[in-house]
């Protein structure tokens, strides 16, 4: 069979003793490219769609108007109403899922092949006829407004807020994308309608498929889901400066156990550096009970229940990121630990043998998350997003073993910035001020 | 397509269930030690998920030690008379894989996720911990912080966390359901080395576990292995039955309110002691399953389309059912009202509500939607194997055999809108009903 449209690029990826995923470009007749994962062994699909931008398109003093928007996608469409398009959603038995971060809002969908076509008629009239009701607008408001009520006097939520405030200042990376009291209140159908306008467009659009379907077959879906967008959205802003100081701020919270975020500036995906970092990472705080943070806070003294670091290269900025919690009494020697446990890295480096393990386990673990239909479509996007190649996944653990000791502690004495650390504590810590 | 074992009759007990063609691969069998085993096959990707369940959880523990189940289960990571502590998971890590472990009233589960080809490093190690732990006076100081921090952090710094523990306390009058898995903070503080090993002993042995292994396997390879590593280790005669107290007649309608400054957003939640499924006799626990989907299982809900979209009270009302449980478990409904609306104004509009439904009858369109997406689960759910083995670990540690299990589907879709009432007006009796209202604690300035 002839086939309409290009299919380009077409990799066999096979890990040494592991899964074969066979990723394909597929370009729609209509020109919407996307990345398949054909597999028939189970009669259903999972599609991820996934607009850059998300949150942080939020047109000045309308903070909040993207994640109402992602809210009432779901709230009725065509000519029906809020009511009827959940019970026609329903009787379909797919799943339309639909998230706003501070990147990207993406719709994850996965339905049976036995009635797809209907709900892609579905899928369609959802994204082009979205209704925002008046009254659904109202609804939702309020049940965001409930949440962010609650977000007030949760401590993991106060210092997250405080921290991006600190970290971000008046880049839309600085507030929360959900909004606040006072943003989301004035919220109208009109900010609702704009936040639509800025995201759903084709300029910043990336697709994953996986599942019972032909590139023929998605390669119509596309078209009929998709080709009809407008060509651009609102433009993406500008790169956020990473201003966090060093030192402690306490943020006072009646609760027996400080809950606490630490960091400073981080590495951009696209960096040299990236893979060491990553991996030097893995070593401090990012790997189960074996990193440093976790044997010395955990293991060894009884601190806390968990502590974890993250890299999070964001599109428009980069932290290095951590948490942890320990009782109001114990906290101020926690953060004493990990200070030093930065130091430490920052001026001795790591050692082969941990370097070895990081590896062992960071290119044998790689593959366990490519488990399940809907976590492959992630992946993928995620991927394209990155502006990764379709072979990236063959590739991976050869730039994590390429890693040299050299390199891990040279990232480790540039990256890590003891004296530049900063820790917010919300609790009532006892032996922690705020110093700056 | 029917894929058989060739198996000596001596060694396997049971051989109830085999895949067939467009269904979930599962198969299970028996030891000789009466260690139950569950396979259940995805040949996708090859990565395996090994766990062992032990029936045994916080509601088998004895008085006074409340956590000691899920204390013991942090101390399984320490040492044993081959692996220093520590070191089971840095050999999962060093193979590439993950490792972690729950604990729940009814069990405690181990388990590893790792290439398919390390199953049997994996099946060694953990057969090693049934019996061979050494735990020094370090590992206990040391870890006993930890678990008091992870009450700290999921439940004394949580109003709802600390509210849903005063509401579990209420319902069970004389059931251990009543005491929170994690355990009371002044007992935890003294649990020791006498009381994690005593449990320990009591409770962990082969004719007391479920082997579920999940992904790219072949059921005969998992047998072979299995008796090589279990099978070898001897079922303790002593093991004791499971034998908890059990509730009197509940006979009283309770209220509680519970106030934190730390509470912005109010709430109202209900419970009632209701019936779990039992082995062979599942048709209530289904009507009760469906009760909660038609009442408060999403939007389309009864309780949401009355009390959100007509009446405007409420910004979120649910409806859940707990069914799989060894012993007695309850039926919850939670309303959060709309701004202006009061906890007293939103309870009555609840319970109005339920009210003319069961008054009503249920919606048949309704039913069968749900019926319908109930089946697509299905589908869905061969995406996710470890998924599938989790349901059997849990159901078996809780009673049920795999032939429930295995049922169960088929139960649901044969309940009648009758039966689902009928349930209703059984279980939703005030008498053995909890209301608890979290509130502000508006006394506190913040």
């Amino acid at each position: 069979m002839k086939r309409i449209f290009a299919t380009l690029i077409a990799f066999v990826i096979a890990l040494p003793a592991w899964a074969e995923i066979e990723i394909e470009e597929v370009t729609s007749p209509g020109g919407i490219t996307a990345w398949l994962v054909e597999d028939h062994s189970i009669p259903f699909t999972a599609l991820e769609l996934r607009f850059r931008g998300g949150t942080s398109l939020d047109e000045p003093g309308k903070r909040g108007a993207t994640y109402l928007m992602s809210g009432l996608i779901e709230e009725g469409a065509g000519d029906m109403d809020a009511r009827t398009y959940a019970r026609e959603l329903e009787s379909l038995a797919a799943s339309f899922s639909y998230n706003a971060s501070d990147d990207s809002v993406s719709i994850s969908t996965q339905f049976l092949t036995e009635n797809r076509d209907e709900v892609i008629d579905l899928l369609r009239t959802t994204i082009h006829e979205p209704r925002f009701d008046e009254d659904a607008v109202e609804r939702v408001k309020a049940q965001i407004l409930s949440g962010l009520r609650s977000d007030q006097t949760d401590p993991n939520d106060i210092a997250s807020r405080n921290f991006a405030q600190m970290a971000y200042g008046d880049h839309p990376y600085g507030t929360e994308g959900k909004g606040t009291i006072e943003s989301v209140s004035a919220l109208t159908r009109d900010d609702v309608v704009t936040a639509y306008d800025n995201v759903f467009a084709k300029d910043r659009l990336y697709v994953g498929a996986v599942g019972d379907i032909t590139p023929e077959e998605l390669g119509a879906l596309l078209d009929k889901l998709l080709a009809d967008l407008p060509e651009t959205g609102k433009p993406i802003p500008d790169r956020a400066d990473v201003t966090i100081p060093g030192g402690v701020s306490v943020v006072e919270f009646d609760t027996p156990q400080s809950v606490t975020l630490f960091g400073h500036a981080g590495i951009d995906r696209h960096d040299p550096d990236f893979f060491a970092a990553f991996v030097m990472n893995h070593i401090l705080g990012g790997g189960g009970f074996e990193s440093r943070l976790m044997q010395e806070v955990r293991e060894k003294r009884g601190l806390t229940y968990g502590v974890a670091t993250y890299l999070v290269p964001k599109d428009l900025a980069s932290v290095y990121l951590g948490s942890v919690s320990s009782g109001n009494d114990r906290i101020a020697e926690t953060v004493e630990v990990i200070r030093n446990e930065w130091a430490r890295a920052a001026s001795e480096g790591v050692t082969q043998k941990e370097l070895d393990d990081a590896k062992t386990y960071l290119t044998g673990a790689y593959p366990l998350r490519f488990d399940g239909n809907g976590q492959i479509a992630g992946i993928m996007v995620g991927m394209q997003m990155d502006d990764l190649p379709i072979d990236y996944i063959t590739t991976r653990n050869d730039k994590v073993n390429a890693v040299t000791l050299e390199d891990v502690n040279r990232v480790a004495s540039e990256l890590l910035d003891p004296e530049g650390l900063h820790f917010t504590v919300v609790g009532k810590p006892e032996g922690l001020e705020t110093t700056n | 397509m029917v894929r058989a074992l060739a198996l000596s009759a001596a060694l396997v007990a049971a051989t109830p269930l085999i895949a067939k063609e467009g269904h979930e691969a599962v198969t299970t069998f028996t030891l000789d030690n009466g260690m139950d085993v569950v396979v259940v096959e995805d040949h996708r990707a090859p990565v395996v998920q090994h766990m062992v369940w032990y029936r045994a959880g916080s509601a088998d523990e004895p008085v006074g030690s409340s956590g000691v189940a899920h204390f013991l289960e942090h101390l399984l990571f320490k040492g044993t008379d081959t692996l220093a502590p520590g070191e089971f998971s840095a050999t999962v890590a060093a193979n590439g894989g993950n490792d972690n472990a729950f604990t729940s009233y009814d069990y405690t589960a181990y388990y590893q996720r790792v290439a398919a080809d390390r199953l049997e490093l994996m099946m060694r190690m953990e057969a090693d911990r049934m019996r061979n732990i050494r735990l020094s006076e370090e590992d206990i100081v040391t870890e006993r912080d930890v678990i008091l921090e992870e009450r700290n952090q999921r439940t004394d710094n949580s109003p709802r966390a600390l509210f849903g523990e005063q509401m579990s306390a209420s319902q069970y009058l004389n059931h251990r359901y009543g005491v929170p898995i994690i355990g009371w903070r002044h007992e935890m503080e003294t649990l020791d080395m006498e009381d994690a090993l005593s449990f320990y002993q009591t409770h962990y042995a082969p004719n007391n576990a479920i082997l579920v292994v999940t992904g790219d396997v072949e059921p005969d390879a998992v047998k072979e292995l299995a008796e090589q590593y279990y099978g070898v280790i001897p079922a303790n005669p002593e093991l004791p039955e499971r034998v908890r107290s059990q509730e009197p007649p509940q006979t009283a309608e309770r209220r509680l309110t519970f106030k934190d400054a730390r509470v912005s957003q109010p709430y109202v939640q209900r419970s009632y002691l209701a019936p779990e499924r039992d082995p062979g006799e599942q048709e209530k626990a289904a009507a009760l399953f469906l009760l909660a989907e038609l009442l408060g299982g999403s939007t389309t809900s009864y309780l949401n389309e009355k009390l959100q979209f007509e009446q405007q009270m409420v910004v979120y009302a649910g409806a859940f059912y707990r069914g799989v449980s060894l012993d007695d478990t309850t039926f919850d409904l939670l309303v959060v009202p709309a701004q202006g609306v009061s906890l007293q104004e939103a309870e009555d509009a609840m319970d109005q509500a339920v009210a003319d439904f069961i008054t009503e009858g249920v919606n048949e369109e309704d039913l069968d939607r749900i019926k319908m997406q109930l089946r697509a689960a299905q589908t869905y759910a061969r995406d996710n194997v470890d998924g599938i083995g989790n349901r059997y670990g849990r159901a078996l540690t809780s009673g049920l055999t795999v032939e429930d299990v295995q049922a169960w589907p088929d139960i649901l879709q044969a309940v009648t809108g009758d039966e689902i009432i009928a349930a209703a007006r059984e279980v939703l009796q005030p008498e053995a009903s909890v209301t608890g209202w979290l509130m502000r604690d508006d006394e506190v300035t913040q």
